[in-house]
């Protein structure tokens, strides 16, 4: 277990200085998530062309991990249709939770930099709740989602 | 029972407290194991896992049935342990021993049998603002089945429970007044001498939650006059899923069982069921055997190092470890009271408390973080979490340490 792995300079970078914070009102789409754990708690904003995510942004307060997922997915998912956000859903679940699944940082350019949180069991869910919370949104749910 | 340490004298002999519990010594992430969760789980000596291996090895058979030699043995050491509770917290008889699975159970023992058949509408039950969530909802629970109303005493600036808002709030409709008597998540001692004082005027039973209590300083029952104790095993050296509820007889002879089954009838037709005496007729089914006889040998143990010895050698690693952490810059403990028990929470500038656990468990210290299942504590000083520390007498100062250089090495990862 090597915490250089898991606090990676671009988490540590994207905690500090978290992108595309704020609220977006009115927004089309909108979702909190809570994970009662650690007390991590975020809520999503998102506009929509069409099919495909215009602007989103995040606030809240958690961890450096949640906080970083956070911002990384505002980064990653903007300008991406419900279908592309769907495949990404599933590429971040399987680098979160699976031990050998190989690493292409290719296919998911930052967010590969959170492939370390798989050696921290506790920690999948402080990244894995702003992806909840935006299938939410998207999925147009008003039930705050929770990680439990 | 397992032999225990010869009784110590003067100074704790903290190395060969050590040596007496297996699971300290061990590498965690390549470093010596420093645990400061002791307040989540205290661990065990060796006395109390043999004892527990050697009940199973040589004596297991389930109590109170048999004529068989076993099965008295059993029973034997079973009911035992009632005598080693019963003295340990001065109760005046074993009928008032009631076992549980820990401190939550006792609790919603006495919300369901003994509150539930008296509440109405109207009604109130009093807490404070620095319960467990165990000391908290089985009293909603009570509220929503009789339409009381929970009331609770506001806490301070430095964590104590308001004595003056206590005295406001109690009045004719109280029905019960329960009350931690250590907070877990901020380790402040409530005074509660004062509050048993005020309830006793006004005829109100008191309910204390003892489970941080009982394993670092000396609790008698008769002296504090209380009507009900909880307390659990497993924070106190003992198993996990065995606790106590000391109740004042009269109060648990008036109270119906609240679990029906085995143990607790004397005899059953489908007509009249006749229930068994004080303690029995609580402890429905077949009980934590074990767990109980475990539960004995973890107070002989207590008892052999001394608790007042105990309490005096926490206070040190207490007073310790506060003015290691108030040098860390950014760094703010949460729980200011001057009384306290061996806990240090805090909260660190621009860090959150599951980042400094993650860091700290990569040095090898173990620490708990998040809310402590007092959520209200976390809301009112406007904190998600907190980390905390929590000592036992089988630490050190040289852990304290430790755990001051893991803070200052979150700071740099994450500062």
């Amino acid at each position: 277990m090597d915490l250089k792995d898991l606090y990676r300079d671009v988490i540590v970078d994207h905690n500090r200085n978290p992108r595309n914070f704020g609220k977006l009102d009115p927004a089309d789409a909108h979702a909190d998530g809570h994970n009662p754990l650690c007390g991590d708690r975020l809520s999503l904003y998102v506009n929509l062309d069409g099919d495909r995510i215009r602007e989103v942004k995040f606030d809240g307060s958690g961890c450096a991990i949640s906080v970083a997922s956070a911002s990384l997915l505002t980064e990653a998912v903007k300008g991406k249709s419900r279908g592309d956000v769907k495949s990404l859903f599933d590429e971040m679940h399987t680098l979160l939770t699976q031990h050998d699944a190989p690493v292409d940082p290719a296919k998911l350019g930052k967010l590969a930099a959170l492939s370390g949180v798989r050696e921290f069991p506790a920690r999948v869910k402080c990244a894995s709740l702003c992806w909840h919370t935006l299938n939410a949104a998207l999925d147009s749910q008003s039930d705050p989602v929770s990680t439990e | 029972m397992s032999a225990q340490p010869a009784p110590r004298t003067g100074a704790i002999d903290v190395a060969a407290i050590r040596a007496d519990f297996p699971v300290l010594d061990q590498q965690i992430n390549g470093r010596p194991l420093v645990y400061l969760d002791n307040a989540a789980s205290s661990q065990r000596p060796r006395q109390v896992i043999d004892t527990i291996s050697r009940y199973y090895e040589h004596d297991h058979a389930n109590v109170h049935r048999g004529v068989h030699t076993l099965s008295q043995r059993a029973t034997d050491a079973y009911e035992g342990s009632r005598e080693i509770v019963r003295q340990f917290i001065n109760a005046g008889d074993t009928k008032e021993i009631v076992f549980t699975r820990g401190t939550t159970e006792a609790v919603n023992l006495v919300a369901q049998s003994f509150v539930r058949p008296k509440a109405g509408p109207g009604d109130e039950i009093l807490i404070s603002g620095l319960e467990h969530h165990a000391n908290i909802v089985p009293w909603q629970l009570v509220c929503e089945q009789t339409g009381a109303k929970l009331r609770v005493i506001p806490i301070t600036p430095q964590g104590e429970v308001d004595f003056a808002a206590f005295e406001k709030l109690i009045g004719p409709r109280t029905r019960i007044v329960a009350l931690a008597h250590v907070s877990n998540a901020l380790g402040t001692i409530v005074p509660v001498d004062k509050f048993i004082a005020v309830a006793r005027q006004h005829g109100v039973p008191v309910l204390l939650d003892g489970a941080q209590a009982v394993p670092h300083g000396k609790v008698d029952v008769r002296a504090l006059d209380c009507d009900f104790y909880c307390f659990s095993g497993h924070k106190m050296l003992g198993p996990t899923g065995i606790g106590v509820l000391y109740g004042r007889q009269k109060l648990l002879e008036a109270m119906p069982p609240w679990q029906g089954g085995g143990d607790m009838i004397l005899s059953v037709s489908f007509e009249k069921t006749t229930y068994n005496q004080l303690p029995w007729k609580f402890e429905a089914g077949t009980p934590n055997i074990s767990g109980t006889i475990g539960l004995g040998a973890a107070i002989q143990y207590l008892q052999a190092v001394g608790i007042e010895r105990i309490a005096a050698y926490e206070h040190e690693l207490l007073l310790y470890a506060t003015q290691r952490l108030q040098e860390i810059p950014g760094l703010t403990i949460v729980g200011t009271s001057a009384h306290k028990a061996a806990v240090v929470s805090f909260v660190m500038n621009g860090i959150h408390p599951h980042d400094i656990g993650t860091i700290l468990d990569t040095e090898g210290v173990a620490i708990r973080t998040g809310h402590h299942c007092a959520m209200p504590v976390m809301d009112f000083f406007k904190v998600p979490a907190t980390a905390r520390a929590s000592m036992a007498f089988y630490n050190t100062h040289a852990e304290i340490d430790r755990l001051a250089a893991a803070i200052e090495h979150t700071r740099k990862v994450l500062g």
